[in-house]
């Protein structure tokens, strides 16, 4: 059987958004990959940032640093 | 072939922009339509293009950019999502058919709209009354429609002095760039565009099929399609959300590619360096051309602000017949006819006739203008002037 993990998921309202932090995460070394959004969570945009859930204040961090906005933050084992 | 038609659209590309079509149909998947790498990879190449588009125009963000297929979607998009029955309208002489007949659409439907003549009616200088125009720009007024450049002269209108008029009396501006993009300076910010129009494959020398429209934040355009935009699935409605409010289906991702390519050849060579370049060419012709007995100019060419284009006529010959021959006996390719642009022929006296318009690109030669000019002056000759 699959072993979940918490996970941190970010959404975010349009895929503009998505790509943008995308971007702005992976310039920065965040580790994480866009997923698409996870069933239990809703969601403007299909696509969502999911990483370990130990860099979700570094993750928000630099989301804010590139004053970048997102919908929402969850904390989630997929 | 000698291509002097480069405000239909621009054949002289860069070779880059071929190259990056050719890698995005073997490499793009559907933008926002999964998280697997070819669909971001096409994501990511729309988020560039929409910030080089954002930054080329001064937009307040990427956010800002949405793409369309051309110029004429954009602009309908702008007429259509803006007005409403009863609202009062004003537009000019200068304006392509893909404002106008959207513009007329909306006066069947209740719009009230009122055209700008130029300074001299029924003559061959062609420049907008800027005097009419900022008179009629008062409070009340939901919008001005107006092009930076005329498709047919070059002549190019003062669109800060325009915006700035609408800003201070709460009245929308709407520039349509398709003309100047790629060679007059624009900047939403200080020029204060509300909606700027562009298309991609004239002056941004990108692949036909690309334009888009670039919206201020704040204002609300009601979008021309709805559809599969990648967000808010089970949403009835289409998202409000910049870009994704204006853009529905797939995009053109083939073509957004290849407009990257040229956006950044654009920023490599400078855009100063290529309107030195096109002006240039322009003048050279003018110059060259003027002199031929027998040829009737159209335009300004003493204005500031132009584009690389320049409207003509050889006596009364039919326009058509002296481009088929121009590009029959020397291989030059002109435009001939009304330019889809009936108020400007109107305007310059040329309804019947039409106009000759040769149109230059950085990629053009002194060498090629020359012989533009040599086959006038045969024909000339040839005609009896």
């Amino acid at each position: 059987m699959r072993i979940k993990e918490e996970k941190a998921v970010i959404t975010f309202q349009t895929t503009l958004q998505a790509m943008q932090a995308e971007r702005s995460l992976k310039e920065a070394d965040c580790p994480g990959r866009l997923i698409p959004v996870p069933r239990e969570i809703t969601a403007g945009c299909g696509m969502a940032w999911c990483a370990p859930v130990q860099e979700l204040d570094r993750t928000e961090r630099c989301l804010r640093k590139s004053g970048l906005v997102w919908e929402q933050t969850w904390r989630m084992f997929l | 072939m000698i291509y002097l038609d480069a405000a239909a659209t621009g054949l002289l590309k860069p070779p880059q922009v071929a190259a990056a079509v050719a890698d995005a149909i073997c490499r793009m998947g559907n933008d926002s339509r999964g998280t697997h790498p070819a669909s971001l990879y096409t994501g990511r190449v729309l988020l560039e293009t929409r910030e080089r588009i954002a930054a080329l125009f001064g937009a307040q963000g990427a956010d800002c950019v949405a793409f369309a297929m051309n110029g004429t979607q954009a602009l309908n998009t702008a007429v259509k999502g803006l007005l409403r029955p009863g609202d009062r309208v004003i537009t000019t002489v200068m304006e392509h058919n893909s404002v106008l007949r959207p513009l007329y659409e909306m006066e069947n439907g209740g719009v009230q709209l009122t055209v700008i003549g130029c300074r001299e009616p029924s003559a061959p200088r062609g420049v907008l009354d800027m005097e009419a125009l900022e008179q009629k720009i008062v409070p009340g007024v939901r919008a001005v429609f107006c092009t930076h450049a005329s498709n047919v002269t070059g002549n190019g209108n003062d669109i800060r002095r325009i915006g700035q008029r609408c800003r201070e009396n709460g009245v929308l501006f709407v520039a349509d760039v398709c003309q100047s993009a790629g060679m007059l300076k624009i900047d939403m910010e200080r020029d204060c565009i509300d909606v700027l129009c562009f298309t991609g494959h004239k002056g941004l020398m990108g692949p036909q099929g690309t334009g888009g429209i670039c919206v201020r934040r704040g204002i609300a355009v009601r979008p021309l399609l709805t559809g599969g935009s990648g967000i808010q699935t089970y949403s009835r409605s289409h998202p409000r959300e910049m870009p994704s409010a204006l853009e529905a289906g797939t995009q053109n991702g083939h073509g957004v590619a290849g407009l990257l390519a040229a956006l950044k050849e654009i920023d490599r060579i400078g855009l100063e360096q290529i309107a030195e370049k096109k002006e240039k060419l322009c003048r050279l012709f003018v110059q060259e051309v003027q002199k031929i007995p027998g040829i009737r100019m159209y335009g300004d060419y003493d204005l500031p602000l132009r584009t690389a284009a320049a409207a003509l006529n050889l006596g009364d010959e039919d326009s058509g017949y002296v481009s088929a021959w121009l590009e029959q006996e020397r291989g030059i390719c002109t435009r001939s006819g009304g330019h889809c642009a009936p108020l400007m022929h109107e305007a310059l006296g040329t309804r019947e006739q039409g106009a000759v318009r040769f149109s230059f690109s950085y990629y053009n030669t002194e060498e090629e203008v020359l012989e533009a000019a040599d086959a006038l002056r045969e024909l000339s000759r040839l005609c009896g002037y």
